[in-house]
């Protein structure tokens, strides 16, 4: 029972959000929603059992992960929201909570979504529901950016569509079921048709890859990214991107079982490397903090496919860089929000002097940025390491000496526009605006800065459990 | 079958009027025929039509034939601009391209084993053509208008595969999809009413503030 109302509790709030008046009151709904299903996850994940064939919808350990990942980067971003809506209240938000909590509505369904069909129609409503939050600020600048999503997505999912026929004909010519479901779709993957599961899983690497935002399907990220305010960020580059990495692995595990994994391994490696450079070499002199946030999510898409690429222990430590990820991102883009309002700008020609401005803010950005970039002891060296762990272990040296060479570089280009916007001195304009830190602005990102160092010196035994049981599945009987 | 095939060539046809017109007006009835021919394709395809089938035609023609036409339409009727498509590749190289990528589409098709049901169908090619025609009138056109009728192109090319597996999809996942794709097209028909109220124009070139 537990599936269904995690779906329509966000569901029912959003209506409720949407017949609310009081652009006021209307966010705190929010929280509410945010908690309702914080608490229900919990529940499903306290209850995980294995899935039942013939289901539709159930959460199973790999979607668990994904769901913990969603619901507190929801939960976080509901608290940060009403602050950041008050300092808004110029703008009417009924269209933009209604979104938030439709999209939270989608993603779950995406992540309980226990067949491919249903999966796909999930990916495209959680494309459907973001599309209004880009669109917040209502100027030329975001109506691009809107519309570059919108086209761009939308070829990438129609290519998911397209993929994911050929894969149910590829299982039609093997003489499996009519059944889409994973369940039976894994059972009777030895007999596919060969020519079309990797038509198949080459469509569905570019069409999934286009809405995780691998390179060189990026091309809305920074334009997105820099456009949407910076909770839109946060939600997007940690909870959308992750429910599509999700969809590409359940699309991996089939093509695996089937017995091409080798042929799926070798794209993974080679389009991770592919986005960790053109991440690198763009970030270099990024003027605009949001943009450069923005190649960062890139960049991290990539770690996530190779992890995934190198198999084994890579993909268990992917999978842990996923909840690293989100929640690392969620610090940067609120913390770049609050410095973004304080500073009216988010270009290095406007901002400098974070730390004297913002003290909070500043120096959450700056812990952000050591945290995502791998600096320990914060929670993504754990898993980046764990994906050259893997690299090195397998022997492939070549990987493991450009993922490094990619990681610094990134860290050197990365780090040269954090340092201009967090050192110097505010400009005048800058000391003058109105905007102050307060709780309600920094407590969230505190909370998840926390949680970021916490899962770095120590993983939780029922995290630990549910990580092997997520990595679990992939492993095929020889 | 062989009025199957006959509709499927007419749908691929209209890829050709589509690359072809000069006039929005012309390309965008090009995109409502298709859609209404490729709607009530499943009736010939599915051996045992029943009435899930019936109504999941007639809401498919209904959508594609008449409600996202007018949609697009009024769009264009709204915006008082020149309703010529203004290609970014001429109409003579466009309609080249998609010959050779007609030609493509058959040739690609016949490589890749098909159920014995299926040999010889033109369901395939049809299906690959239409989204190589949509992915090109995306890409060539200025027009923002046009954009979106080279997506519903690539939609109706993605739907043509689906004949191949009738039999196995699920009622409810196609009218899930039926519906992602009204949705989408009407959140597109309100982008660009405001790309409208901000440019004054549809015209993409004028989409060009965000760069590095």
């Amino acid at each position: 029972m537990i599936a269904p109302a995690l779906i329509l509790v966000p569901l029912a709030a959003a209506a409720l959000a949407f017949v609310i008046p009081s652009d006021r009151a209307r966010p705190l709904v929010l929280p509410a929603a945010a908690f309702a299903h914080l608490a229900l996850t919990a529940a499903a994940l306290a209850g995980l059992a294995p899935v039942r064939p013939g289901v539709w919808l159930q959460l199973d350990a790999l979607g668990g992960v994904v769901l913990g990942v969603v619901s507190l980067l929801f939960a976080i971003c509901a608290l940060y929201a009403p602050g950041y809506l008050r300092v808004r209240i110029d703008r009417p938000n009924r269209i933009l909570c209604a979104c938030l909590l439709a999209f939270l509505s989608a993603e779950t369904l995406l992540v309980l979504s226990q067949h491919l069909g249903l999966m796909w129609v999930a990916v495209e409503a959680t494309t459907l529901a973001t599309a209004p939050l880009i669109y917040f600020n209502r100027n030329p600048r975001s109506i691009e950016a809107t519309w570059k999503y919108l086209m761009i997505a939308s070829v990438g999912i129609a290519l998911a569509l397209l993929g994911s026929l050929f894969l149910a004909y590829s299982a039609h010519l093997g003489g499996g079921g009519p059944s889409l479901l994973f369940g039976s779709l894994l059972e009777s993957a030895a007999g596919f048709s060969r020519p079309w599961l990797r038509s198949a899983f080459v469509l569905l690497l570019v069409g999934y890859g286009t809405k995780m935002g691998l390179a060189p399907l990026h091309t809305w990220k920074p334009d997105v990214y820099g456009e949407a305010p910076g909770m839109v960020g946060a939600l997007l580059a940690g909870g959308l991107t992750s429910c599509a990495f999700l969809a590409l692995l359940r699309v991996y595990r089939i093509v695996n079982a089937a017995g091409e994994g080798d042929f799926a391994r070798r794209l993974l490696v080679a389009l991770g490397l592919l986005s960790m450079a053109v991440a690198a070499v763009l970030m270099v002199r990024q003027r605009d903090l949001k943009r450069m946030l923005a190649y960062s999510s890139v960049e991290h898409m990539g770690i996530l496919v190779l992890g995934a690429g190198l198999g084994g222990a890579g993909l268990q430590g992917s999978v842990l860089h996923m909840v690293n990820n989100g929640l690392t991102k969620s610090v940067l883009f609120l913390a770049a929000g609050n410095i973004h309002r304080a500073f009216r700008s988010k270009s290095l020609d406007d901002v400098s002097g974070a730390l004297v401005r913002l003290p909070l803010s500043g120096g959450l950005f700056l812990a952000g940025f050591f945290a995502i970039t791998g600096s320990p002891p914060f929670a993504p060296f754990v898993s980046m390491f764990a994906i050259l762990n893997a690299a090195v272990a397998s022997g492939r040296w070549i990987v493991a000496s450009l993922y490094v060479g990619l990681l610094a570089a990134v860290f050197l280009g990365m780090g040269a526009t954090v340092l201009a916007v967090v050192q110097g001195r505010p400009s005048r304009e800058a000391l003058e605006t109105p905007y102050t830190d307060n709780i309600r602005k920094t407590g969230p990102i505190l909370l998840s800065m926390a949680l970021v160092l916490l899962l770095g010196l120590w993983i939780p035994e029922p995290l630990r459990k549910l990580l092997a049981g997520a990595a679990a599945g992939f492993e095929v009987a020889p | 079958m062989y009025l199957a095939d006959l509709l499927l060539v007419v749908a691929i046809l209209m890829n050709f009027v589509a690359l072809g017109a000069r006039e929005m007006r012309v390309c965008i009835r090009a995109a409502a025929l298709q859609g209404a021919v490729l709607s009530v394709l499943p009736l010939l395809v599915h051996r045992d039509p029943g009435i899930n089938a019936l109504l999941m035609a007639a809401g498919a023609a209904l959508m594609k034939g008449i409600l996202i036409p007018t949609l697009l339409q009024k769009a264009m009727r709204d915006v008082h601009v020149a309703h010529e498509v203004e290609p970014y590749v001429g109409f003579v190289p466009s309609l080249f391209l998609a010959g050779i990528g007609t030609a493509m589409a058959i040739l690609f098709a016949n490589r890749l084993p098909l159920a014995p049901e299926h040999v010889g169908s033109l369901v395939v090619p049809a299906s690959l053509a239409t989204l190589f025609s949509g992915f090109l009138l995306m890409t060539t056109r200025r027009k923002a208008i046009m954009q979106v009728v080279g997506y519903l192109l690539l939609e109706n090319g993605v739907f043509v595969f689906g004949l191949l597996l009738i039999e196995a999809m699920s009622f409810l996942v196609e009218v899930g999809v039926l519906l992602d794709l009204l949705v989408a097209i009407f959140i597109m028909g309100i982008v660009l009413n405001h790309i409208r109220r901000e440019f004054s124009s549809l015209d993409t070139e004028q989409l060009a503030g965000l760069r590095e």
